[in-house]
C-alpha cells in the first residue's frame, strides 16, 4: 500500500478519479459509453478526443521542460499550422481530394518543424533564455498566422481534412488515435534510444553533462524541434475540428494548459526527470476539468479558476515536503499504540 | 575523560539515534555527547554517517528512533532555523552565503537592528564589525563578500553563526579548501570560542588538524557508533584503523608499488604534447608532455593554475594560444567532447557542480560518458551496460553496490568512484584527475591512489592534481610545479625528491 501511495503518479490519478467520480454523481450516466452508428459515444470518448491536441502539445512541452527550457510559442504554432493548412486547401482547385489534404498537412507540419528548429536555434546556439526566445515566436507567430489568413477567418469544406479532427476509425476518434500513436512513438523514442537519459542529464546538471561529452546543443535543439512539430499536428487537429482558421483564437492559452499538464504530471519546472505518463494523466485532468465545468453548468469564464484550484491541490500533494509531513504523521500515529503497550 | 567533564552536563546528548533512507540504514543506534567548552571531532569514512548525524541534530532529517537532549531537555527540531534558535549553529562545507551581498548583510541577515520598522544600516554594519572583531578578522563590513577569499568567507560564515550566541557550533569540513595559514587563522577563532564555553563539533578529513584542534573524538563506521575517544590518548594508526575497520594493508601495499621507474622509452613521442598552450586571464603559455604509462603530477598552491592547466588540456576551456598534439598530430580541442574523442578524460575538482548528475542513477552516471560519445540515437544495449556497471561497481568497491540508487544518495567518496568509473568506461588514453581525493575518506583515498598507479602501469597516461604534495610525490613520475598561474619548474621524481624540495620550488618560483 505504501508503495502505491508513494508512486509519483498516485495523487494525479487520485485527482482524476475524484473528478470523474464527481461528474458521475452529477450525471450518473457520465461514464457510460454507447455505440451509435458504429462509433463510440459518451463523455469518456469526448474527453479522449478533446484531449488529443493538448496531449500533443504537452508531449513536446514535457521534453522541453526536462532540459530546463520552456516553449511559450506552442499556441502560435497551432495557429500557424491551422492557417497554413486551411488556406492551402481553400485556394486549391480541389479542396476535397485526399492528395490536396495530405499536401496541406505536409506543408503545415514542415513549417511547424522549421519554427521549432528556429526556437531551438535561438536557445541552443544564440543562447537566449528559453522563455524569452519562445516569447518572440509566441507574439510574432499570431501575426504570421494573420498574414496567412489575410485577417479573415478562413472556412473551408473538405470532408477528407475534417476526418482528422472529427472522424472515427474502427469506432475510435481519429484525433485520439493520432495523439495516442504519437505518444507511443515518443515514449519509444525517449526510452529505447538514449534521448531520455541525455535529456534528463542536461536538465539536471548542464555543466557536468558538457564535461561528460553530451552534445547538449543537439539535445536542446531536438526537443524544441519536436515541440514545434507536435504543436503543428495539434494545430491541424484543432483546425480540422472547426474547419476554420482563426489566427487570433486557435490554440489560445494552450501553452498554459500544456505547462500545467506537465507540472501536474510530476515533471519539475527545474528540469531533469520527466514523466510522459504523468503528462498523460495531467492532460486528462485538465480536459476532464474543462468538460466538468460545462456539464455542471458553470460559466466557462470561470474555468481558469477551477483549473487553478486543481493544480494547487495536485502540486501540493506531490510536493516532497507535504508528503514527508503526511508520512511523519502516519508514523507517529503508528508509533503511539506501541508506546502505550510499553 | 576527566572527572570535571563527567560532572558537567552535556549540552547535547543524543541517544540511540536511528535514521533509515529507502534501501540504506544511514544511522543505527548512535549515541553522541557534546560538552560545553570542548572541540569534539566527528570522525569516519565517507558514508559513515557523519553528515547524517549532524543533520539529525539540526533537524534537517527527522529521526526514526532515539532521543535528542539539548541542555537536558528533549528536542526534535523540524529544521535548521529551529535548531539555530535553540543555540545550535552550523557552518557547512560549502559556504552558504550570498556572495553578492556585503559582509555585514551576510553576517546580520535576519537579525538586522531596526529603527521605526526599517533596517538601520549603520547599526547593522557596526554590529557586524563587532562580531568580526571577536573573530580577529579585520575586513570592511561594507565590502562585498564575493571579493574575499574562501577562507575569509568561511570566517564570515562562523561570525554569522555566532550572531545568535550559539552554544553549539557545528563546523562541517571547514578547512577543505583552506591553505595552512588560513587554517591557523580559523583554528585561532575556534580556540577562542571554545575558551568562551562554546561546544564545537568539528568534522574534517585532515587527521593532523583533528589532532591539533580537538579534545575528544567520536568515530562512526557504516552508520554505527565505534566509540568515543580522548584525542590525546589515541594514536593516529589506532584512529585510522578504527575508522576504516580493517588493517592498513591497502595503504602499505601502495608504498611498495610506487617505485619511481619511468616507463618511457628514450625518443618516443608523448601521447599528449602541449606547446605554448595558454589562455588569457587563466594561465600563462606552458609546455607539457605526457607519455603513455606515466603519471605527471601538477603541484602548486590553491589558485596557482593547476586546475586551469587541466581544463585547457581537457578542452573544458578553450586555449587562445599554443597547440595541443596527440601522438604528434596537432588537434584542436574546442570542447570536452572533442577531447573525449581524442581519448582524453577529465574529472573536475568540483565534483558536485561539474561531475555528479545527482538525480540519475549510479548506472546512468557510469555510462553517461560512453553514451554521450555514441550520441542519443545509438543507445548502449542494456546487457553491455550491466556488464560495464557491474565491472566498475565491483572493481572500485562502490557502496552501496546498487546500480539503481540515485547518485545523490551516495557519499562523497562513492560519488567520486562513480565519476572515475564514468571516465574509465570511456577507455581513455589520458586521464586527467583534478583533486580526485579531496574530501573523501582515508580508505577510498588509498584505493583511488592505488588505482591511479595501476592504470599507469597498464599504459594509461595520467595527469594527477592534488593539494596534498605527499600524494603527488607518491604517485607521480614527473612533477610540474605551478605558481601564480605559470608553470615554473618540472622535476623528474626520484626517491631523493622530498616534499620540502617541491615546497621550495613553489616558494622560489623555480629560480635558485
Amino acid at each position: 500500500m505504501r508503495e502505491i501511495t508513494r508512486h509519483a503518479l498516485f495523487w494525479p490519478v487520485v485527482a482524476l478519479v475524484a473528478l470523474l467520480a464527481a461528474n458521475t454523481i452529477y450525471r450518473p450516466d457520465f461514464l457510460g459509453v454507447t455505440i451509435l452508428n458504429g462509433h463510440l459515444f459518451g463523455a469518456p470518448v469526448d474527453i479522449l478526443r478533446n484531449a488529443a491536441p493538448l496531449m500533443l502539445v504537452a508531449l513536446g512541452m514535457t521534453l522541453v521542460i526536462a532540459t530546463r527550457g520552456i516553449d511559450l510559442s506552442v499556441g502560435a504554432v497551432v495557429a500557424i499550422a491551422g492557417a497554413l493548412s486551411l488556406s492551402f486547401i481553400a485556394t486549391s482547385p480541389n479542396p476535397g481530394s485526399v492528395s490536396t489534404v495530405l499536401l496541406a498537412i505536409a506543408i503545415a507540419l514542415g513549417v511547424s518543424l522549421v519554427l521549432g528548429v528556429w526556437n531551438g536555434f535561438l536557445v541552443s546556439v544564440v543562447g537566449i533564455q528559453p522563455i524569452i526566445a519562445t516569447l518572440i515566436l509566441m507574439t510574432a507567430g499570431r501575426g504570421i498566422a494573420m498574414l496567412i489568413t489575410e485577417g479573415q477567418i478562413t472556412t473551408v469544406t473538405s470532408p477528407a481534412f475534417k476526418t482528422l479532427g472529427s472522424g472515427f476509425w474502427l469506432g475510435v476518434p481519429v484525433a485520439t488515435l493520432v495523439a495516442g500513436s504519437v505518444f507511443v512513438l515518443v515514449a519509444l523514442l525517449v526510452r529505447r534510444t538514449a534521448l531520455g537519459m541525455l535529456v534528463e542529464s542536461v536538465g539536471i546538471n548542464p555543466a557536468a553533462s558538457r564535461l561528460a561529452g553530451v552534445k547538449a546543443r543537439t539535445i536542446v535543439w531536438t526537443v524544441f524541434a519536436l515541440s514545434g512539430l507536435f504543436s503543428g499536428l495539434a494545430g491541424l487537429i484543432l483546425a480540422s475540428n472547426v474547419m476554420a482558421a482563426d489566427a487570433n483564437n486557435a490554440g489560445l492559452f494552450i501553452e498554459l494548459d500544456a505547462i500545467l499538464a506537465v507540472v501536474i504530471g510530476g515533471t519539475s519546472l527545474q528540469g531533469g526527470k520527466f514523466s510522459l505518463s504523468g503528462t498523460f494523466v495531467g492532460v486528462l485532468i485538465i480536459t476532464t476539468l474543462t468538460l466538468t465545468v460545462t456539464i455542471v453548468g458553470i460559466s466557462p469564464l470561470v474555468t481558469p479558476l477551477f483549473k487553478a484550484l486543481v493544480v494547487i491541490a495536485v502540486t501540493l500533494l506531490q510536493s516532497p515536503r507535504i508528503r514527508e509531513s503526511f508520512a511523519a504523521r502516519a508514523r507517529r500515529r503508528a508509533a503511539r499504540p506501541e508506546e502505550v503497550s510499553v | 575523560m576527566t572527572s570535571s567533564e563527567t560532572a558537567e552536563r552535556p549540552v547535547v546528548q543524543m541517544t540511540g539515534i536511528s535514521i533509515e533512507f529507502p534501501g540504506v540504514k544511514a544511522l543505527d543506534q548512535v549515541d553522541f555527547r557534546l560538552f560545553p567548552g570542548e572541540v569534539h571531532a566527528l570522525m569516519g569514512e565517507n558514508g559513515a554517517g557523519k553528515s547524517t548525524l549532524i543533520k539529525a541534530l539540526t533537524g534537517v532529517y527527522g529521526i526514526d528512533a532515539g532521543e535528542i537532549l539539548v541542555d537536558g531537555e528533549p528536542h526534535q527540531f523540524s529544521g535548521p532555523g529551529e535548531a539555530q534558535s535553540a543555540g545550535i549553529a552550523t557552518v557547512y562545507q560549502e559556504v552558504n552565503l550570498c556572495e553578492n551581498l556585503t559582509v555585514a548583510e551576510n553576517i546580520m541577515l535576519g537579525h538586522e537592528p531596526r529603527r521605526l520598522g526599517a533596517i538601520d544600516w549603520r547599526a547593522t554594519r557596526r554590529e557586524a564589525a563587532r562580531h568580526l572583531a571577536t573573530m580577529g578578522l579585520d575586513i570592511d563590513p561594507a565590502s562585498s563578500l564575493g571579493a574575499h577569499s574562501i577562507a575569509v568567507q568561511q570566517l564570515v560564515a562562523i561570525s554569522r553563526a555566532m550572531v545568535v550566541d550559539a552554544k553549539v557550533l557545528i563546523l562541517d569540513e571547514p578547512t577543505s579548501s583552506l591553505d595552512a595559514d588560513e587554517v591557523a587563522q580559523l583554528f585561532a577563532v575556534v580556540r577562542r570560542l571554545r575558551d568562551e564555553g562554546v561546544a564545537i563539533l568539528f568534522v574534517s578529513h585532515f587527521i593532523e588538524q583533528v589532532y591539533e584542534i580537538s579534545d575528544r573524538m567520536t568515530v562512526l563506521r557504516n552508520g554505527g557508533l565505534v566509540g568515543e575517544y580522548t584525542t590525546a590518548e589515541t594514536d593516529r594508526l589506532q584512529l585510522v584503523s578504527t575508522m576504516i575497520g580493517r588493517s592498513m594493508e591497502v595503504l602499505e601495499d601502495l608504498h611498495v608499488s610506487t617505485a619511481h621507474t619511468v616507463a618511457v622509452e628514450e625518443g618516443s613521442t608523448p601521447y599528449l604534447q602541449a606547446v605554448g598552450l595558454g589562455r588569457k586571464g587563466s594561465v600563462q603559455p606552458f609546455d607539457l608532455d605526457v607519455y603513455s604509462g606515466e603519471v605527471v603530477g601538477l603541484a602548486g598552491l590553491l589558485g596557482s593554475g593547476r586546475t586551469e592547466v587541466a581544463r585547457l588540456l581537457a578542452g573544458a576551456d578553450r586555449a587562445d594560444s599554443g597547440d595541443t598534439r596527440i601522438n604528434g598530430v596537432p588537434v584542436r580541442l574546442r570542447n570536452p567532447r572533442a577531447a573525449i574523442g581524442s581519448g582524453i578524460a577529465f574529472s573536475s575538482e568540483d565534483r558536485k557542480a561539474e561531475g555528479v548528475v545527482g538525480d540519475l542513477t549510479v548506472r546512468e552516471n557510469i555510462v553517461l560518458g560512453l553514451q554521450a560519445g555514441r550520441g542519443w540515437m545509438r543507445r548502449l544495449p542494456a546487457r553491455q551496460v550491466d556488464e560495464i556497471v557491474d565491472k566498475y561497481v565491483a572493481a572500485l568497491g562502490i557502496r552501496p553496490a546498487n546500480p539503481r540508487a540515485l547518485l545523490r544518495n551516495l557519499s562523497g567518496g562513492n560519488q567520486q568512484k562513480v565519476l572515475l568509473a564514468r571516465w574509465l568506461a570511456t577507455a581513455p588514453e589520458l586521464l586527467i584527475l583534478d583533486e580526485p581525493t579531496r574530501g573523501i575518506d582515508v580508505g577510498a583515498k588509498a584505493e583511488i591512489q592505488k588505482l591511479v598507479a595501476e592504470l599507469a602501469e597498464r599504459g594509461m597516461a595520467v595527469v594527477f592534481i592534488s593539494a596534498e604534495l605527499e600524494e603527488v610525490l607518491r604517485l607521480s613520475h614527473r612533477i610540474a610545479v605551478m605558481r601564480d598561474r605559470d608553470k615554473v619548474a618540472e622535476v623528474v621524481n626520484t626517491d631523493d625528491v622530498r616534499v620540502d624540495d617541491v615546497v621550495e620550488l613553489i616558494a622560489s618560483g623555480g629560480k635558485h
